[in-house]
C-alpha cells in the first residue's frame, strides 16, 4: 500500500465517527424532514401526504415575507458590523505587546456567556428609558432610541447585542494577521505607502481568506438567528407583547409553526426554504470569492 | 490489546450510564409529572398528602415550567409523563388533538363531585362534554388603583371607573406624566394585548366561540380604545420601555414608587403587593363593562393525563388528591404557618374549588391586619363566581397569537384597528380550518 493510500485510509478512519454521526443525526433527519415537508403532520396523528401544498402556502404566507425580510435585514447589518469591529479589535490586539494574552482572554470571555443570560442582560442594558447604553449615549448629548420596544430599532438593537460575541471572530483575525509576511509591510513602507494604503493593499489581501470564511460562517449563522431574539421577545408570555413583528425572524416563525401550531410538515417546508436561501447566498459569496480572495499558494 | 479492551469497557459503561440518565429512560414504576414545581407549601404539603396516602407510589416531580414543545414531543414519541400541569386554556387544544385523555372514568371511579368546581374553570377543561383536566388555582382580573397618585391629581380613587370609555382618555392624560417623549408615570395601563378578551367582553363581544369574530366592530372598538390610551401616554415604544423597568415583584414596585396610577391586573398580584409593600395605599376594585356591571376573566392551571401515560390509575389518584378539598385546606394551613414563622400575613389560597375556598377563608385566612389583604381579598372572593373564561378551542394557541399580533401591530402603528383585526380574523379562520372546526 502506498503512503498516500495509507494516509487516505487513516484520514477516513479519523473521519469515521463524524461521518457516522452526520449520517445518523444530520443527513437522516434532513431526509425525514424533506418527506415531512410534503405532508400534514401534527405529531399526534400519522402524516398525510399533501404534495407541494406546504411550499405553496409558504409562498403566500405574509409572516414568511416579514420573517424573511427581518432576517435578511439583520444579516445585512450584523455581518459587516461583526467583521469590521472584529478586525479593528484584532489589529489593536496585535499591537498589545506583552499584555496581548490577557486582552485576548478578556476579549474572548463574553463568548462564553449563555445566550439566554445574554438576552436577559441586554434587555436591561438596551432599555430605552433607563438602560445603561442610552445612559452612556446621554453623556455625549444623544437621546438614545427605545431599542427593545420601537420596531424601527429592535433589529439594530439586536445587532448591537450580537457584537458582544465579536471575540470569536477577532481571535480568528488575530491569527490571520500574524501570518501576513512582515516583508510586505517593509516593502510597502519603502514605497511610501500610508498606514491606510498598507491596510488596504497588504493587510486585507493577506487575510482575505479569513475574511471570506468569517463572512460565510457569520452569514449562515445570522440567517438562522433564534435564541437571543426568542428569549427577549417571545419566550415568556409577558414578553411576547413587546415586539410587534419586528423581531420575528425566520427560524422563530418556523419554531412557532412547528411547536406552537403543531404543523411539522409546514415547518419542514419552511426549513427547506431557508436551506435554499442560504445555499443561494453562499453560492453568490463563493462566486465573489474567486475575484476577491487570495490564498498563499495563488499565482494570480 | 489489554488497553483497548479496557477502553472498550469504559466507553461501554459510559454509554450505558449516559443512557440511564436520559429523559426517556426513567424507571418504569415511577409516576412522573411535568410542568409542576415545589416552590412553596401549596405544592409541598399537597404532594406530602399524596405520598402519605400512597406510600407504594414512586412519585417523581420533574420541576420546571410547562414546556409545550417537550410535552407534545414526548406524547408523539410515545414516552409521555404520567401527568401534566398546564394552563387551562391550552387543554381544549390538547383534547381536540388527542394529546390528553378524558378523565370521565377516573372521576367516576373516585366519586369526584364536579359541582364543587367553579363553573368557568370547569368549562375551560371540558371539551365536547368530556372533562380532560381538573382545575387547580384560580385567578380573576380586577383593578388596582394607586391612591396617593390619583388623589394628587385631584381625583377620588373610589370613583375611578372603566365604564365610561369616552372619559378614560382624559383620565389617563390627567394621571400620566410624560416629559419630552419620556414616560415618567403611566396613568392608566390597559394591559393589552393580554387583557383584550376582558375589554372585548366589556364591549359585549366574545373572541372565541361559534359566533365569535375577531373583526367584530365591538372588538375593533375595544382595540381602538385601549391602544388610544397607550398612544396618548407617550406611545407604545416609550410606554412599554418604561413598564419594563418596573420592579413588579419587589419592594420598589410600580405602586410603591408611584410609577403607575391604575391598571387591571390578575388577582394573585394582591398577595404579591401585600407581601412586598404592605404599606402601599391602594384601592382594589372590580373591573366593569361599559354599563358599569362587574366583569372579570378567570384563569389558572389544571392537571391532565397525557395520552399514552404509563400509569393512568396512579395519575388519576394523584390529580384527584391534589385537587381534593381536604388537601387544599391542609396546604393552606401549612402555607399560613410557614408565613407566620416569617412574621408575614397569609392572604389566602384561591382555588377552582368553591368548597375549599369557603373553608380556607373561614378557617385558615390570617391577614394579620394587612390592609391590602383585608380590603382586597373580599373583592377577589366576590368575583370568583362572576368570572367568565375563554372557552376551549382546538386552535386556542393560534387564536391568541392572532389577536395579540393584531393588537401589537396597532400599538406600533403598523395597521389601523380595522385592518389588524381583519387580518387576525383571516389567520383565525385558517387556523380553525386546519384543526377542523371550533
Amino acid at each position: 500500500m502506498t503512503v498516500s493510500r495509507r494516509e487516505a485510509r487513516a484520514g477516513w478512519l479519523f473521519l469515521l465517527p463524524w461521518v457516522v454521526g452526520f449520517l445518523a443525526f444530520t443527513a437522516g433527519p434532513m431526509l425525514f424532514s424533506l418527506w415531512l415537508s410534503l405532508t400534514h403532520y401534527d405529531m399526534l396523528k400519522p402524516p398525510t401526504f399533501v404534495g407541494l401544498e406546504n411550499y405553496r402556502e409558504a409562498m403566500t404566507d405574509q409572516r414568511v415575507g416579514t420573517a424573511l425580510w427581518n432576517t435578511v435585514f439583520y444579516t445585512a447589518l450584523h455581518v459587516p458590523a461583526q467583521i469590521v469591529l472584529a478586525l479593528a479589535l484584532a489589529s489593536l490586539l496585535r499591537r498589545a505587546g506583552r499584555g496581548g494574552g490577557f486582552f485576548r482572554t478578556v476579549l474572548y470571555l463574553p463568548v462564553m456567556t449563555p445566550p439566554v443570560a445574554l438576552a436577559a442582560m441586554f434587555l436591561l442594558l438596551l432599555n430605552g428609558q433607563h438602560g445603561a447604553i442610552n445612559g452612556f449615549l446621554g453623556w455625549f448629548g444623544f437621546q438614545g432610541p427605545n431599542w427593545t420596544t420601537d420596531p424601527a430599532w429592535i433589529k439594530p438593537g439586536l445587532v448591537v447585542m450580537s457584537l458582544w460575541t465579536v471575540g470569536s471572530t477577532a481571535v480568528l483575525y488575530l491569527a490571520a494577521l500574524t501570518r501576513v509576511p512582515v516583508e510586505r509591510y517593509e516593502a510597502a513602507r519603502l514605497d511610501g505607502a500610508s498606514p491606510w494604503r498598507q491596510f488596504w493593499h497588504v493587510t486585507l489581501p493577506g487575510i482575505s481568506g479569513t475574511v471570506y470564511f468569517t463572512a460565510v460562517v457569520n452569514t449562515i449563522a445570522s440567517l438562522q438567528v433564534f435564541t437571543e431574539a426568542y428569549a427577549m421577545f417571545f419566550g415568556a408570555r409577558a414578553k411576547a407583547s413587546a415586539e410587534g413583528d419586528a423581531a420575528l425572524f425566520y427560524v422563530i416563525h418556523l419554531f412557532q409553526e412547528a411547536f406552537g401550531s403543531l404543523r411539522m410538515g409546514y415547518a419542514s417546508a419552511l426549513a427547506w426554504g431557508l436551506f435554499a436561501v442560504i445555499a443561494v447566498i453562499t453560492a453568490v459569496q463563493v462566486r465573489l470569492s474567486r475575484r476577491y480572495v487570495h490564498y498563499e499558494g495563488d499565482r494570480s | 490489546m489489554r488497553g483497548l479492551s479496557g477502553t472498550s469497557v469504559l466507553v461501554t459503561a459510559a454509554l450505558v450510564l449516559a443512557g440511564c440518565g436520559g429523559l426517556g429512560s426513567r424507571s418504569a414504576d415511577a409516576l412522573v409529572t411535568m410542568g409542576f414545581g415545589l416552590p412553596d407549601e401549596h405544592a409541598t404539603a399537597r404532594v406530602a398528602v399524596f405520598r402519605e396516602g400512597n406510600p407504594d407510589v414512586d412519585l417523581r416531580i420533574s420541576e420546571g415550567a410547562f414546556d409545550e414543545q417537550q410535552f407534545l414531543s414526548a406524547v408523539a414519541a410515545g414516552d409521555p409523563p404520567d401527568l401534566v400541569y398546564a394552563e387551562r386554556r391550552k387543554l381544549g387544544g390538547y383534547a381536540a388533538r388527542g394529546a390528553v385523555q378524558s378523565l370521565d372514568g377516573c372521576l367516576r371511579a373516585h366519586g369526584v363531585d364536579l359541582g364543587r368546581f367553579r363553573e368557568a374553570a370547569l368549562r375551560q377543561v371540558t371539551y365536547e362534554d368530556e372533562v380532560y383536566g381538573l382545575p387547580e388555582f384560580s385567578s380573576v382580573r380586577l383593578m388596582i388603583v394607586n391612591n396617593p397618585v390619583v388623589r394628587a391629581a385631584g381625583l377620588d380613587p373610589a370613583a375611578l371607573t372603566t365604564a365610561d370609555w369616552a372619559a378614560m382618555g382624559a383620565l389617563a392624560d390627567r394621571l400620566a406624566r410624560v416629559d419630552g417623549g419620556r414616560v415618567e408615570r403611566i396613568g392608566f395601563d390597559p394591559k393589552v394585548p393580554e387583557f383584550l378578551p376582558l375589554w372585548a367582553k366589556a364591549n359585549g363581544a366574545e373572541l372565541i366561540g361559534p359566533d365569535a369574530r375577531l373583526d367584530d366592530p365591538r372588538v375593533v372598538e375595544a382595540v381602538r380604545h385601549t391602544t388610544d390610551l397607550v398612544a396618548r401616554q407617550g406611545g407604545w415604544a416609550s410606554f412599554k420601555a418604561f413598564r419594563d423597568t418596573f420592579d413588579q415583584f419587589g419592594a420598589n414596585n410600580q405602586y410603591a414608587t408611584g410609577q403607575l396610577a391604575a391598571m387591571p391586573m390578575d388577582s394573585w398580584y394582591v398577595n404579591t403587593l401585600a407581601t412586598n409593600s404592605p404599606d402601599a395605599d391602594v384601592t382594589i376594585t372590580p373591573f366593569t363593562d361599559r354599563d358599569g356591571r362587574v366583569l372579570t376573566e378567570s384563569g389558572g392551571q389544571a392537571w391532565a393525563i397525557p395520552k399514552g401515560a404509563r400509569h393512568p390509575e396512579q395519575a388519576c389518584r394523584f390529580l384527584v388528591t391534589m385537587t381534593d378539598t381536604e388537601t387544599w385546606v391542609t396546604a393552606a394551613k401549612a402555607r399560613r404557618d410557614a408565613l407566620a414563622e416569617a412574621g408575614r400575613p397569609y392572604g389566602g389560597t384561591f382555588t377552582a374549588d368553591r368548597v375549599a375556598d369557603e373553608r380556607i377563608f373561614r378557617e385558615v385566612f390570617d391577614p394579620k391586619g394587612n390592609p391590602i389583604l383585608e380590603r382586597g381579598v373580599p373583592v377577589v372572593l366576590s368575583l370568583q363566581d362572576e368570572a367568565f373564561a375563554l372557552p376551549p378551542s382546538p386552535a386556542a394557541s393560534e387564536l391568541v397569537r392572532a389577536w395579540e399580533g393584531a393588537v401589537n401591530r396597532v400599538l406600533v402603528g403598523q395597521q389601523s384597528p380595522e385592518e389588524a383585526m381583519a387580518q387576525a380574523q383571516r389567520e383565525a379562520e385558517r387556523a380553525l380550518k386546519r384543526v377542523g372546526g371550533r
